[in-house]
């Protein structure tokens, strides 16, 4: 079993402005799910007052402990 | 390698979500059910007193998806994506943070991401404004509710943001554990006086009180119906922490593996000239 010792544990540091694009890209889309999947036609709509995207994760919706109804 | 991270986090994020997602449909789906029998039941309570008081009787509108979609399909794709999105707000945290926080290994860092994750984007709002089965919930305060949950994620986040950053600071003078101690305190007593000021879900709904339905009274004030069933909003809520729960440590157990080959593929030369 080989495992990375303490001393260089994490040795990369990735130089942050250069992954800055991906890393910023990744964050909006996650932030877009977890708004569809969360909040998305309940309080507020995107794509107008229809309830698809509401009434399909709905149960998920709920058990995430997203406020809903 | 930025980019490999990140992937792993949204594979992390998905097997997380589908195992939440397994047992959601086992154990917490016949609790959906029962709540939508229990608001069925209530509402044509509700519209025989109605109909008695002469008052005009609310029809409701068609289904949009069917049970059976919505209670296997959707809670899929439901739980999936929002384990996808979780995973790649993990891995971003994680590819930012490593190599910064001192001697922490691989997995150790990505089990404490993870703890964090689930501490701030999921149980601390949930202990201000716990998870409600469907058919619990007023209708004209899903605006307020829906915004007060989220500023209680994010005022979450940024609570643990400064705990940590003053805790770093306390670090050279008092020692890592006490300057972990301090800032945990700092933590809790931010988080509970913006529980305390924030209006709790009874407090919205104005005269009921509460947010889950009260016993169905005629107007000689004989109950008619019985109030939302205690059993089922209990064991609903601590299905959904369990949910979470599955969720989160998947992330932490598959992604630290996972980030400790990408991080010995990438660092070879450097692990060679020191062993
Ligand atoms: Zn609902």
């Amino acid at each position: 079993m080989t495992s990375i010792p303490a001393e260089r544990s994490t040795p990369v540091v990735l130089p942050v402005s250069k992954a800055v694009l991906w890393l910023g890209l990744t964050v909006l889309a996650a932030l877009l799910l977890y708004y569809f999947v969360g909040v998305d036609q309940g309080a507020v709509s995107v794509f107008g007052s229809d309830t698809h995207v509401h009434e399909f994760v709905h149960d998920a919706r709920h058990l995430l402990g997203f406020p809903c109804h | 390698m930025e980019r490999t991270l990140i992937l792993r986090g949204l594979l992390a994020g998905a097997l997380g979500g589908l195992l939440a997602f397994v047992f959601a449909r086992v154990f917490a789906e016949p609790l959906v059910q029962s709540a939508i029998d229990y608001e069925a039941g209530r509402d044509e309570a509700q519209a025989a007193l109605d109909k008695a008081a002469g008052l005009p009787v609310e029809t409701e509108g068609p289904e949009v998806f069917s049970r059976a979609v919505q209670g296997n399909l959707g809670i899929g794709v439901g739980m999936v994506l929002f384990g996808v999105a979780m995973g790649a707000l993990f891995a971003v945290v994680y590819t930012v943070l490593l190599g910064r926080t001192g001697r922490i290994r691989a997995r150790a860092l990505a089990t404490l991401i993870a703890g964090a994750g689930f501490l701030t984007l999921y149980l601390v709002p949930f202990l201000k404004y716990p998870a409600n089965p469907p058919a619990v919930g007023h209708p004209g305060t899903i605006g307020a509710r829906t915004g007060l949950y989220l500023l209680m994620v994010a005022a979450s986040v940024l609570f643990l943001v400064a705990a940590l950053l003053v805790g770093r600071r306390l670090a050279p003078r008092l020692g890592t554990w006490n300057a972990t101690l301090v800032a945990g305190a700092a933590f809790v007593v931010l988080s509970a006086i913006l529980m305390a000021v924030l209006p709790s879900l009874g407090e919205l709904s104005g005269a009921a009180g509460s947010e889950t339905p009260l016993p169905l009274r005629d107007p000689a004030g004989r109950i008619v119906y019985p109030g939302f069933p205690a059993d089922t909003l209990a064991e609903f809520r601590l299905y959904s922490v369990l949910a979470q729960v599955i969720l989160w440590t998947t992330i932490a157990l598959v992604f630290g593996p996972l980030a400790e080959r990408v991080l010995r593929r990438d660092a070879p030369v450097r692990a060679v000239a020191e062993a």
